[in-house]
């Protein structure tokens, strides 16, 4: 519990310098969250490659864990069709399309707002953007609860870059390879079932 | 995405050559440096007027279908976990 709320805490502090623009020059910065991210990956992969023992468990892992990303995307499209009985204003294929974005918010909104307009792109944005940001905040208190799979489906198509390094936190390194996987296929998945849904 | 796999790639290498060395500091290292990267999205999202101007005209539809994805996904993954130790345990 304490370890979420210091990540929501460092990410609140981090809102709040930018709506204020407390950093000057801002262009330079978006270098800086990348450098991050990149020396993470490389923490990640350097704490694989140092456990002589982590190739044995990964071949012990059971297989069904496979089944992960289909469980995402189908929990996913789920959720989002039954939205749209709260949404009476949004057709079901706008929500699918919005859902199907499953975290990789640059590309589901630049396709969104292509085929559907600026303003379900704008959803698609921020809807997608949220759910990357529950499953940094989130990680945690979700294996608590719902098991270490939860986190990593809610991560989506970012569980092999943005959100990989808290999930080796939250879920633990044997579970690296399970979250590297799943984010390959939904990533790859994210472009066809977004079109698809916006043809409908 | 490549880049990305070249640099876990470039991990592992380094991690394995120095294999015979154990670094207890990696995983305070790790959540630290996680914690910087949240800081640092932060003030990407802080930054961002579309975000920002966008939130308060549509943020309540947006949060309703992320919530409600994120909400479905955990439903059938737990299930998933659920599944996979009922039967790894009756294999003990």
């Amino acid at each position: 519990m304490r370890g979420s709320l210091v990540i929501v805490g460092f990410f609140v502090a981090g809102i709040i310098v930018g709506v204020l623009h407390l950093i000057p020059q801002f262009e330079w910065f978006s270098n800086v969250s990348y450098i991050t991210l990149c020396a993470l990956i490389f923490l990640v992969g350097f704490m694989i490659g140092n456990d002589v023992e982590i190739f044995q468990k990964f071949r012990s892992l059971n297989r069904l864990y496979m089944l992960l990303p289909l469980m995402t995307i189908v929990g996913t499209l789920a959720g989002c069709a039954i939205t749209t009985t709260l949404l009476p204003h949004r057709s079901l294929s706008d929500c699918l399309a919005v859902g199907s974005g499953m975290g990789y918010y640059s590309l589901s909104s630049v396709l969104i707002t292509q085929s559907r307009g600026a303003e379900l792109g704008t959803i698609a944005l921020l809807a997608n953007i949220v759910r990357e940001v529950i499953t940094l905040l989130g990680a945690p208190i979700m294996v608590r609860w719902f098991g270490k799979l939860a986190p990593i489906s809610v991560g989506g198509a970012t569980t092999m870059d943005t959100t990989l390094p808290i999930l080796t936190n939250a879920c633990g390194k044997d579970f690296v390879i399970v979250s590297i996987f799943h984010g390959f296929i939904v990533d790859f998945s994210v472009p066809f079932l977004v079109t698809f849904f916006c043809e409908l | 995405m490549l880049q990305i796999i070249l640099i876990m790639a470039a991990g592992i290498a380094a991690g394995w050559i120095l294999r015979k060395r154990t670094f207890k500091f990696l995983n305070t290292l790790l959540i630290v440096l996680v914690w910087a990267l949240l800081f640092f999205l932060g003030v990407e999202a802080g930054e961002n007027k579309a975000v920002i101007d966008g939130f308060k005209e549509l943020g309540i539809e947006a949060l309703l279908l992320s919530i409600a994805g994120t909400a479905g996904s955990i439903a059938l993954a737990w299930a998933l976990w659920k599944f996979i130790q009922r039967k790894e345990g009756g294999k003990r």
